[in-house]
């Protein structure tokens, strides 16, 4: 029994780690009024971008780096175009999934010659039970709820998500709070997607984000905006998905397709408001227009 | 609002852009590779191709295994094979008709071709196709499929003697019948060497899911199990790294997997020669022994060199192969009959051979 639950302890808590990542970035993005519906183009940037330096330099942390810099970017292009031109945040979300995904495909074949798969490349390798990803996804956990709720930048940053026209009059850069929460929101997507490709395993593969990108979204709903609710949501995910390693091979007999399908039920039942009402920051997904009334 | 409409049509000119993007590698591949020109001086002419599954030429797996045994093929006759790559599922059907159109021997790989092939061989009654993997009932299809559990009960036999825990894991990729294959095979050579030994059996639900992979094999080595055969497709890449960090001994599938290893952890791989099949294709069309229908459908086991075991890490001690070799020429005379279905499984005798 005891080894039951040690192997269910250790199998969640690495399914939840690539999820922590980027269900605290989307908190953060959503927390200053902006929704980064490209959290997940955010994951598959990242884990490439990780493989392809560490295949290059040999290095996981330049890898890391590398994945860090490409979030940015990406975290950036979201926030110039949904921020400075207002652009509907839903349409350039989508707009970067999909060309995070062509993108990678097509880098690839171009550089590994084939599609499908990169080769091995270094990675980091467990400390102990986990890789380092893990421990840095709690600390973030906490550094992020410590920021959010005991700073006076983090006071701003709820303030532009709630009224940002308010904190305007107050004197607060409505733009360059929002820009920044974007930003670190893509470069922690991105660091959810390197915890994939060069923790969880040593290469990028298309399609090995998988939805996770909407997941950890889902987590920040279910976890009402709140990093601390957040990350447990995110660790509920990894119990679903954790169960389904080890059910099989306990004999426990439980219909496989359901178990294959329980992440994604109760994903839906979090977003559909079957634990609780959640209540989205007021100015969440509305582009801010100075002057306007 | 000027602002607003310039930002839309930004976003729609990057999905665009996408778009565009996307379809330049498949216009690219669907590009017959080598165009060939059968020499007009031979006399017998024979021409052959073949489709290749969305995994593509550069799998290091089935698709690669099936490309050799079609260009040996070719080198013996002086023929250049063509080659056309499909890029999603969707390409099957047209990519087989336009093979059919300018070879005589179509050749394609992997079940998934199983309907684009019934459709194609109706549509090109004069041509011939063969198939490997899955069986196609039509007279123009040649299909060759493996005993799949011939091979894994060898591996199985390793792993019996080799595990110290005598706890050995199975991960397989989707749960379906081919799959079971490995699975009842690897079982059953296990339990011949080794009656108490357990067998935890895991499937992952992908083939292409490496990350799960490793969580199962993680979860399988924390409960005892010290050696793990796979038949996940590349779910094994996570497999076999967690053999690394962990210290325990993986078994590949299908092909050679010793390399994929850092520290030498995978113990051997269950090998399917695929090129054999496609290989034995060609030579049927040649020698005019091309036989289709289901009926015809040739299984290569053991004794057609069609599965077996490998060992590219020198893993295997001499007296462990000692044993492997005697249930080979076992299976070969016939005396042993390897179960292939959960079914028969359970009627299995382990037999032992001293």
């Amino acid at each position: 029994m005891w080894n039951i639950i040690t192997i269910l302890f250790g199998s969640t808590i690495r399914s939840a780690t690539p999820l922590i990542f980027t269900a605290l970035g989307g908190t953060l993005s959503e927390r200053s009024g902006v929704i980064n519906l490209g959290l997940e183009g955010m994951m598959t940037v990242g884990a490439f971008s990780a493989v392809l330096v560490s295949y290059y330099t040999g290095s996981p942390f330049l890898g890391l780096l590398g994945a860090i810099a490409t979030g940015a970017f990406f975290g950036w292009l979201l926030a110039f175009l949904s921020i400075h031109f207002k652009a509907n945040q839903t349409v350039v979300g989508t707009a970067i999934n999909i060309l995070a995904s062509s993108l990678t495909t097509f880098l690839l074949v171009e550089i590994w010659g084939k599609p499908g798969q990169t080769d091995n490349v270094n990675y980091f390798t467990p400390w102990g039970p986990f890789n380092m990803f893990t421990y840095l996804a709690f600390i973030l956990v906490a550094i992020s709820y410590f920021v959010l709720y005991k700073t006076p930048f983090g006071l701003r940053i709820r303030a532009v998500g709630e009224h940002p026209r308010a904190a305007d009059i107050l004197g607060v850069n409505v733009y360059r709070v929002r820009y920044t929460c974007v930003i670190i929101s893509g470069i922690l997507g991105a660091i959810g997607g390197a915890a994939l490709s060069i923790g969880s395993i040593s290469l990028f593969k298309e399609g090995m984000v998988a939805g996770k990108g909407f997941i950890a979204l889902a987590a920040v709903i279910f976890g009402k905006w709140h990093p601390i609710g957040a990350a447990l949501a995110c660790l509920f995910f990894g119990f679903a998905d954790a169960i389904q390693t080890v059910s099989m091979s306990l004999g426990i007999n439980v219909p496989k397709e359901f178990l294959f399908a329980l992440p994604y039920i109760l994903t839906m039942m979090a977003v559909s408001g079957l634990v609780g009402k959640s209540v989205a920051p007021a100015a969440d997904g509305i582009p801010y227009e100075k002057g306007e009334k | 609002m000027t602002k607003r409409n310039i930002s839309l049509l930004l976003a729609l000119v990057m999905v665009l852009s996408l778009l565009a993007g996307c379809s330049k590698p498949a216009e690219q591949t669907p590009a017959e590779q080598t165009p060939a020109e059968t020499p007009a001086a031979e006399a017998p002419k024979y021409s052959f191709g073949m489709v290749t599954d969305v995994g593509g030429i550069g799998d290091k797996s089935f698709n690669d295994s099936a490309w050799a045994g079609i260009e040996k093929a070719g080198k013996e006759l002086g023929v250049e094979p063509k080659l056309l790559q499909s890029t999603k599922q969707d390409d099957y059907t047209p990519n087989l008709g336009s093979m059919a159109q300018s070879v005589d021997l179509t050749l394609a790989v992997g079940f998934l071709f199983e309907d684009a092939m019934k459709t194609t061989a109706d549509q090109y009654g004069d041509k011939k196709f063969g198939v490997i993997d899955t069986v196609v009932d039509k007279p123009n299809v040649m299909s060759i499929t493996f005993k799949e559990h011939e091979g894994s009960f060898l591996v199985g036999l390793i792993a019996g003697l080799t595990t110290k825990t005598n706890t050995v894991g199975f991960v397989g990729g989707m749960d379906f019948p081919t799959i079971h294959k490995f699975e009842v095979g690897y079982i059953a050579g296990v339990k011949s060497v080794n009656p108490n030994a357990k067998v935890i059996v895991n499937y992952t639900g992908a083939f292409d899911n490496p990350d799960k992979g490793k969580e199962v094999a993680l979860a399988q080595h924390q409960q005892g199990a010290d050696v793990i055969f796979h038949a996940s497709g590349s779910c094994g890449i996570g497999v076999i790294q967690a053999a690394d960090e962990k210290g325990f001994w993986a078994i590949g599938v299908d092909q050679d997997q010793a390399k994929e290893s850092k520290n030498n952890k995978v113990l051997c791989s269950m090998i399917k020669r695929v090129d054999t099949a496609t290989y034995t294709v060609i030579q049927a069309y040649v020698n005019n022994t091309f036989k289709g229908g289901a009926a015809n459908a040739l299984e290569l086991g053991l004794k057609d060199e069609g599965v077996g075991y490998s060992d590219g890490g020198n893993n295997v001690p001499a007296d462990v192969a000692a044993v492997v070799e005697k249930y080979k020429a076992a299976i070969n005379d016939g005396s042993i009959t390897i179960p292939s279905t959960r079914e028969e499984l359970e009627t299995f005798k382990p037999v032992e051979i001293k």
